[in-house]
């Protein structure tokens, strides 16, 4: 018996120019709020941007975004095509959940994975952002092995417990020849650094800080205020030191 | 139709293993379908004949079903699923992404939504034969 399913997602994904993950191996360091804010920048820069939550126990980017789970409902044409919000074109469980939880183990998340990468026509993009669950379990393991071209950016917050985390995931990425683009630092509230130090110490480029800043969470749901915020506008700052053009651009 | 996206897959798997067995024509394709994720067979079958290549050309499609066995984590109860206790925008979630089904279905016996899909989930392919 065979799995099929595999073998078709790297046709479904041929057309993206970049894949870029971004992930942590700690949780509440502001992935998904990266993650959306670098999808949402990059749109505001003229790409085509896919965003996709794999966060399937806990995902948050549909609230960050202000999606109306009533009215954002998948297009069945030949698989599954994203809702287009704003320009994004947005992908995640919720849609077929809703805000009721969905308790999965780990082989259930790769099974849900798998089907979601399979059925789901991303089309021409120029990049997908997946905002990944917390760690180095089963969503970084399957990415690494489904999505060849796929990048990391890893976010970890000032803390001590954060980055030795992030480290440990770091580690991994490079032991599996996996190109990082850099550590992020988000949610800084002192002028230490610590975290620049210890992350060209790993050969890692440091991507930069983002201060924290209270006024995010009074953002969740406005994408135009989320965009205004530090976050936002440091955020235009790193899309362009990492080079994140559209192909035509570069 | 949705079931173009899994046909898709069944072709492009049954394309490499024949390569892999250097097979010149496939001549019988046999596919499992787990009834969680309620394939159509008639939808599945019709996307097969239109996506075809070539070397399916005279390939005949086995379609077989699979009954859904659940398993609690929990108390260890087995039992089958059922499609006709779920509505249809449940049932239409499952069959999109079958895992959901632990946000809607629970143990019969203790509640639970920990559980195990021991069978029938999705699609898969049994067999393929050819000729070299």
């Amino acid at each position: 018996m065979i799995d099929p399913r595999t073998s078709i997602i790297s046709k479904r994904l041929s057309r993206i120019s970049r894949i870029i993950a971004v992930s942590s191996g700690k949780g509440g360091v502001g992935k998904s709020m990266v993650a959306t804010t670098l999808a949402l920048t990059l749109v505001r820069n003229g790409c085509d941007v896919g965003l996709f939550d794999l966060d399937f126990t806990s995902p948050s980017t549909h609230l960050i975004l202000g999606t109306n789970l009533r009215r954002a409902k998948p297009k069945e044409e030949k698989g599954i095509i994203p809702p287009t919000m704003n320009g994004l074109h947005y992908m995640s469980l919720v849609y077929f959940v809703g805000e009721k939880p969905a308790p999965l183990r780990g082989a259930e998340t790769s099974n849900a994975l798998i089907e979601l990468l399979t059925i789901t026509q991303w089309g021409k993009l120029d990049f997908l952002i997946i905002d990944m669950p917390p760690g180095i379990g089963d969503a970084v393991l399957d990415m690494v092995r489904l999505i060849k071209n796929i990048e990391f950016l890893i976010v970890t917050s000032p803390s001590t417990l954060a980055f030795e985390t992030v480290r440990k995931q770091a580690n991994l990425l490079c032991e599996l020849k996996m190109p990082i683009i850099g550590i992020l630092e988000n949610m800084k509230m002192d002028t230490g650094n610590y975290i620049q130090m210890e992350t060209e110490k790993l050969g890692l480029r440091y991507l930069g800080e983002i201060p924290h800043d209270p006024q995010v969470e009074a953002t969740i749901g406005d994408q135009p205020k989320l965009l205004a915020t530090t976050l936002g506008k440091q955020m235009r700052h790193i899309a362009k030191k990492v080079s994140l053009t559209k192909k035509s651009e570069e | 139709m949705h079931e173009w996206a899994l046909a898709e897959a069944i072709l492009t798997s049954a394309l490499q293993i024949a390569e892999k067995e250097k097979l010149r024509e496939v001549t019988e394709v046999t596919i499992r379908i787990g009834e969680l994720q309620q394939v159509e067979p008639s939808i599945l079958r019709f996307a097969l004949r239109e996506l075809k290549s070539e070397v399916f050309r005279n390939a005949k499609f086995h379609i077989l079903r699979a009954k859904t066995t659940l398993k609690c984590h929990v108390c260890g109860t087995s039992w089958q699923f059922d499609l006709k206790k779920l509505d249809k925008a449940t049932a239409e979630a499952i069959h999109f992404v079958p895992e959901v089904a632990h946000t809607f279905i629970t143990c019969p016996k203790c509640g639970s939504p920990d559980f195990e899909i021991v069978k029938g989930r999705g699609v898969w392919l049994e067999n393929i034969k050819g000729a070299k």
